[in-house]
């Protein structure tokens, strides 16, 4: 009796140690950041970054909001990206699982094997490149930054091991009463599949908002930059950062480099830290659905 | 004619699915298929007027001298061992905490600290860019001042090729240990609670519970987790390594994987011949990989496999 308790004691405690020291792990850069960004860049110059501002200051959120043109056009970018691709791609994907799902389709297992196969086999980046740059024009356009990710076989998939679950006798019962398979689609099953929709909505959103290597490919025009791409051009590009914090008669040498770089970092991270918490449990609603099956 | 009647009959009969399919297959047809036909453009000489399908052929040069440069032997094994680094300390780390997870005793801790670990996931790898930058920078990173501090000499990670797999590994499980460890802890809250009931009254202690009953029950979601990242072995995870490494020459040797130097090849150097020769033998790789791996699990256990 007393050995069971021992054990179990001493599993707690090394589960509880390493847990926390883990965590910790986890948000220590966030916490670095978020006190580089206020500390000023006098004190960064001589001591380094720390978990604390040595000397508080708000010299490098000022830099970048003085004129916030680029940043805001920027943020618009993403914008649009996020919410034109997320609300287009979750339409596409719920249509095209619903008719992997219905039983009526004489074809659908090779579509659901044409979509799959793209997950096993791919043309490479420089075809892809070539084949986006050459035969659709995409350079510089925004559609290069929101069609590429509309659609993903796994998410289709997912969705569609999840409408497995509605009973094939509903969508039937409609189309005894007349209803059109588009009809059944919008109105019985996508309310139906709400769940389903919010965690795939999720990660594809996510996505968008992350999403710089779409912008690396094929963006050159600035005005067309979004969020992370412009994050990263500033962080990489000295010349970069004084058109990101909009002082350009301002010769670089005065601008506080340092900090400025962690503000710009703290902007863009900002939405997603502060939407996280309430989001995560729709992606990890999506995490068990996808790990169903595969 | 029969048979060409039974098709038209089908096609009109399935109209409507066709229809509502149509937007998916045509995506499916320019953004994943026809870049797979551009793969020729390996075997091509490439010219920028003339586009994929209209450039000469010529045979397999671009690949001679993608193998003839020497590099491609580099970058194929950093490729691999990486994976093989990331996939292996990623199933352990991750089933690991998700083992821990399960056995904290306040619920509070568990929600707490799975959120402040899939924190992480969330951001993008230009931002965990920042984050390195903000570690490591040699006169202001934070490592390097508490070096100081102790009295300790700082270091260069951008002149010390050796570190790279420590860190490199380090950043790719603290982006995943969020995503890793709660999905295995699903699998592990849908085990039926009898077993352990069972395993109580037969005196097992918590030890014995874990590896003869949580660990095994996990195997499945473990074998398909595992199974989609083995499949992409030769793909690396491109994001973390242009992020993190950066354009930095000195590091190439250590830290130059396929996608990479594909990247480099043509957004920089406007190498065609040589990066679509690397991304062809890349593809192939990657399918040939899959295949092989895939076939090795349906002859052993098929409801695993992945098709």
């Amino acid at each position: 009796m007393k050995a069971i308790r021992l054990d179990k004691l001493a599993l707690n405690i090394v589960a509880y140690a390493v847990i926390a020291i883990v965590a910790l792990l986890c948000v220590i850069p966030f916490i670095m950041v978020l006190a580089g960004s206020f500390t000023s860049e006098n004190a960064v110059m001589t001591n380094g970054y720390g978990l604390w501002p040595s000397v508080f200051s708000v010299e490098s959120y000022r830099a970048i909001l003085t004129d916030p043109t680029s940043l805001l056009k920027a943020y618009g970018v993403t914008l649009l990206i996020t919410i034109t691709g997320t609300v287009a791609g979750l339409f596409l994907t719920a249509m095209t699982a619903y008719v992997l799902y219905r039983k009526e389709f004489r074809y659908r297992n090779k579509f659901a094997f044409f979509f799959y196969f793209t997950t096993l086999f791919n043309g490479g980046l420089v075809a892809y490149y070539l084949i986006m740059l050459k035969y659709y024009h995409m350079k510089d356009s925004l559609l290069a930054l929101i069609v590429p990710l509309l659609l993903s076989p796994y998410y289709i998939l997912i969705m569609r091991n999840f409408l497995n679950a509605v009973p094939d006798a509903i969508p039937e019962s409609a189309k005894v009463d007349g209803a059109s398979e588009f009809t059944i689609f919008t109105r019985l099953c996508l309310p139906l599949m709400k769940p389903a929709l919010a965690s795939i909505g999720m990660f594809i959103a996510l996505g968008y908002w992350n999403d710089w290597y779409q912008a690396a490919l094929f963006i050159d025009d600035q005005n067309k930059f979004p969020l992370q791409y412009m994050l990263y051009k500033m962080i990489t590009n000295i010349e970069f950062l004084s058109y990101a914090a909009g002082n350009n008669g301002i010769p670089t040498v005065e601008l506080p480099h340092e900090t400025v770089k962690l503000a710009m970092t703290v902007v863009s991270i900002g939405p997603v830290v502060l939407v996280y918490p309430f989001v995560q449990k729709y992606f990890v609603k999506g995490l068990t659905v996808g790990a169903v099956k595969g | 004619m029969v048979r060409k009647r039974n098709l038209l009959f089908y096609l009109v009969q399935n109209r409507p699915f066709l229809l509502m399919i149509l937007p998916a297959v045509l995506f499916f047809i320019l953004f994943s298929y026809l870049p797979m036909a551009g793969i020729i453009v390996a075997f091509k000489n490439f010219r920028f007027d003339r586009g994929i399908f209209g450039s000469d052929w010529n045979g397999i040069n671009n690949f001679r001298f993608l193998f003839l440069s020497g590099q491609i032997w580099n970058i194929f094994k950093n490729t691999f061992f990486y994976n093989v680094a990331f996939i292996v300390t990623g199933t352990v780390i991750q089933v690991g905490v998700a083992v821990l997870l399960s056995e904290l005793s306040s619920k509070f801790m568990s929600r707490f600290s799975q959120s402040l670990m899939f924190l992480p996931y969330f951001i993008s790898w230009v931002i965990v860019g920042a984050f390195f930058y903000n570690l490591f920078n040699f006169d202001y990173g934070l490592v390097n001042a508490v070096l100081k501090a102790l009295g300790l000499d700082p270091v260069d990670v951008y002149s010390s090729p050796g570190m790279w797999k420590y860190i490199l590994v380090f950043f790719n499980n603290w982006k995943w240990i969020g995503y890793g460890s709660v999905l295995y802890l699903g699998a592990i809250l849908s085990i039926d609670e009898e077993m352990y009931e069972a395993a109580d009254i037969d005196g097992a202690n918590v030890f014995q519970k874990i590896f003869r009953i949580t660990l095994p029950n996990i195997v499945p979601t473990v074998i398909i987790m595992v199974l989609l990242q083995v499949g992409n072995v030769f793909r690396g995870d491109f994001g973390m390594f242009y992020q993190l490494v950066g354009n930095n020459g000195n590091l190439y040797d250590a830290t130059d994987i396929i996608d990479t130097y594909v990247f480099r090849a043509l957004s920089q150097m406007g190498d065609i011949p040589m990066s679509s020769a690397a991304a062809c033998v890349q593809s192939v790789m990657c399918f040939l990989t899959i295949s092989v791996v895939n076939g090795i699990v349906r002859k052993f256990s098929k409801e695993n496999a992945l098709y």
